[in-house]
C-alpha cells in the first residue's frame, strides 16, 4: 500500500496536514498524509468553533464543506464578567458555526485525497531520516511493520505534541507560559439560555488566565469547557467546580464524552524550516492566542507551506534558505497579527478580578470580537489608562 | 526521584509531550511511555497535565 518514495510526506492528519497535503497535490506532486490515530478526526481536542470568516476561507481553500461537518451555526455570545454583568454580542444572522470535527476532519483529509494525495491513518511516524544534514524522509510503522520512506520534503502537522520537528533537530518545545491546559465534556440534557450563543465566563477564581466556554451543538448538547495556564490544580478541577457551581445549567446534564489537550497560545517561531522539513498548525504554536482558536490558522499555514514546498521542489532546491520563504510568507500573513494578540493576552492576563468588572461595564460586544481580531487595541489601551494600576500595562497596548 | 502516571486518569491528549524539554515522553496507543533514561524530572509535564496525571517527586 505505501510506496517507499513521495515527493512530500505530510506527518498528521489534523487541518494543517490536510490543507497542505491538498495544496501539494494539486499543484501535482506525490504527496503521502499519515496520521497515526485509527480515525482521524477523533477523540477531538477541541471545542470546535469556527468563526463565518473562518469558514469561508476553509471554503475556498478546501471545498464546499459539507452540512454533516457542522453541528450548527451560531450568531452571537453572552460572556460574563466575574461579578456576573454581562456582554451580548449578537449578529442577528449566522456568525459562526460549532463544527462535528470527527466528521469535519476526516471530509478534509478526504479533500487532500480527492486532489491525488494518498491518506493513510494509523501510521505512525517514528523518526525522521536525514542524508547530509538534509531531512530525506520519514521511518512509519504501518500494521505493525517498520517502513522507511522517502521524501524530497517533510511536513511536520503532528499537532501539540510536535515530535518530528524536534526529532529533526528544530526546537519547538512549548513553553510552559505559552500554554493552556484544555479540559472539556460534551454534554447533553443542558439548559443553556440560549443555545444559538456561545457562552463565556472570565475571572481569577473561574479560571486562572483562562475562561470557561460553552460552545452549543444543538438545543441541549454542547462543548462544555475550560482553558487554564500556570495553575496548581489541573484543569478539570475547574470545569468540575464550575459544573457545580451553576446546577441551573447543568443540574441533570450528562457526560457524552470527555476531552483533553494543549494549546499553544503564543510563543511564535522565527524560524520553522530545515533542509527539507516544513512545520505547520499547533506543531509550530500557530494558534490565536486570546481564543485559542487553530484550525483556521493550521489550513492557512499549511496552504503556505504548500505553495513554498511546491515552488522549492519545481527549483530543485529544498534547502532551509529556500524553504525559508514560509517563514516570511507566514509572518506577513498572519505572524504580524497573532504577536499583536499575544501582547494583547498578556495585558489581559494580569488583569484582576476588579479590572475584568471594569471592562465588562465599559466595552461594547463589538469591541471584544475586533480585540480577538487583533484591531481596537488603542480603545482598550485607553480604558486601562484611567486606572493608576493600570498604566503601564495600558502602554503596551497603545 | 520519581516520575508516575495513572493509566486511568490520562486521556492522551499529548499537552505534556510538547512541553517535555528533554523529549523523554510519547504518546503511543497505549498510553504516555516516559524514557527515564532522558527524563531530568523536571515536573513541567505535570504541571500542563489537563487530568493531574502525572506526578513528579524530586
Ligand atoms: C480544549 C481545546 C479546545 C480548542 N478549541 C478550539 C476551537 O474552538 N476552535 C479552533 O479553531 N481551535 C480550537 N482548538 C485548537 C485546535 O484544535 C488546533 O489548533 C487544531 O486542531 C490544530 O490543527 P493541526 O492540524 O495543527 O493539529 P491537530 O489537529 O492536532 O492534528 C495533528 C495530528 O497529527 C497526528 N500525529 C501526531 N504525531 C504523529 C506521528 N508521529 N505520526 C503520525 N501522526 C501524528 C495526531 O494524532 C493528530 O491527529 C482547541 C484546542 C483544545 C485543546
Ligand atoms: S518531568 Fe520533565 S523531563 Fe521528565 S517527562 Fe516530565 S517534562 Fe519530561
Ligand atoms: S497531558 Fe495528561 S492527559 Fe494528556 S497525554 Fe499527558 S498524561 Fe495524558
Amino acid at each position: 500500500m505505501l510506496k517507499d518514495r513521495y515527493d512530500v510526506v505530510v506527518v498528521g492528519g489534523g487541518p494543517g496536514g490536510s490543507s497542505a497535503a491538498r495544496t501539494l497535490a494539486e499543484k501535482g506532486l506525490d504527496v503521502l498524509l499519515l496520521e497515526k490515530r485509527p480515525s482521524i478526526g477523533s477523540e477531538k481536542r477541541c471545542a470546535e468553533g469556527l468563526s463565518i470568516g473562518s469558514l469561508k476561507m476553509i471554503k475556498e481553500k478546501m471545498g464546499k464543506i459539507p452540512r454533516k461537518c457542522i453541528a450548527q451555526m451560531v450568531n452571537g455570545a453572552i460572556i460574563y464578567a466575574p461579578n456576573g454583568k454581562e456582554v451580548l454580542i449578537d449578529f442577528g444572522e449566522d456568525a459562526g458555526a460549532i463544527m462535528e470535527r470527527k466528521i469535519f476532519d476526516k471530509w478534509l483529509a478526504a479533500q487532500a485525497a480527492k486532489a491525488g494525495a494518498h491518506v493513510q491513518a494509523k501510521t505512525e511516524v517514528v523518526d525522521v531520516i536525514k542524508k547530509n544534514d538534509f531531512v530525506s524522509g520519514v521511518i512509519a510503522k504501518f500494521e505493525g511493520e517498520i517502513y522507511n520512506i522517502e521524501a524530497k520534503v517533510v511536513v511536520a502537522a503532528d499537532g501539540v505534541e510536535s515530535t518530528v520537528a524536534r526529532k529533526a533537530g528544530l526546537n519547538t518545545t512549548n513553553k510552559l507560559i505559552n500554554i493552556d491546559s484544555g479540559f472539556q465534556y460534551e454534554m447533553c440534557n443542558l439548559k443553556m439560555r440560549d443555545p444559538k450563543k456561545i457562552e463565556l465566563w472570565f475571572g481569577n477564581e473561574v479560571a486562572p488566565r483562562g475562561y470557561v466556554w460553552i460552545f452549543p451543538k444543538g438545543k441541549d448538547v454542547a462543548n462544555v469547557g475550560v482553558g487554564v495556564a500556570m495553575t496548581d490544580k489541573p484543569a478539570k478541577y475547574y470545569l468540575d467546580k464550575f459544573i457545580e457551581d451553576n446546577p441551573k445549567i447543568f443540574s441533570r446534564a450528562s457526560i457524552l464524552e470527555v476531552n483533553a489537550g494543549g494549546i499553544p497560545v503564543g510563543g511564535f517561531l522565527k524560524n520553522m524550516v530545515l533542509n527539507g522539513l516544513v512545520v505547520v498548525g499547533d506543531a509550530a504554536h500557530q494558534v490565536n492566542p486570546i481564543h485559542g482558536g487553530g484550525m483556521k490558522e493550521a489550513t492557512i499555514a499549511g496552504m503556505i507551506a504548500g505553495e513554498v514546498i511546491a515552488k522549492s521542489i519545481k527549483k530543485g532546491d529544498v534547502s532551509q534558505k529556500s524553504l525559508s520563504e514560509y517563514n516570511k510568507k507566514w509572518w506577513d500573513k498572519r505572524g504580524k497579527k497573532l504577536q499583536k494578540i499575544q501582547n494583547l493576552r498578556e495585558v489581559v492576563e494580569k488583569l484582576s478580578d476588579e479590572d475584568f468588572n471594569m471592562l465588562a461595564e465599559t466595552l461594547t460586544g463589538d469591541d471584544l470580537m475586533e480585540f480577538s481580531r487583533g484591531n481596537r487595541f488603542f480603545k482598550l489601551g485607553k480604558i486601562l489608562m484611567k486606572k493608576p494600576n493600570l498604566i503601564s500595562l495600558a502602554r503596551k497596548l497603545i | 526521584m520519581k516520575w508516575k502516571i495513572d493509566r486511568e486518569k490520562c486521556i492522551k491528549c499529548g499537552a505534556c509531550v510538547g512541553v517535555c524539554p528533554v523529549m523523554s515522553l510519547e504518546l503511543k496507543d497505549e498510553g504516555i511511555v516516559n524514557d527515564l533514561k532522558k527524563c531530568i524530572f523536571c515536573g513541567v509535564c505535570e504541571k500542563v497535565c489537563p487530568v493531574g496525571a502525572i506526578k513528579v517527586e524530586r
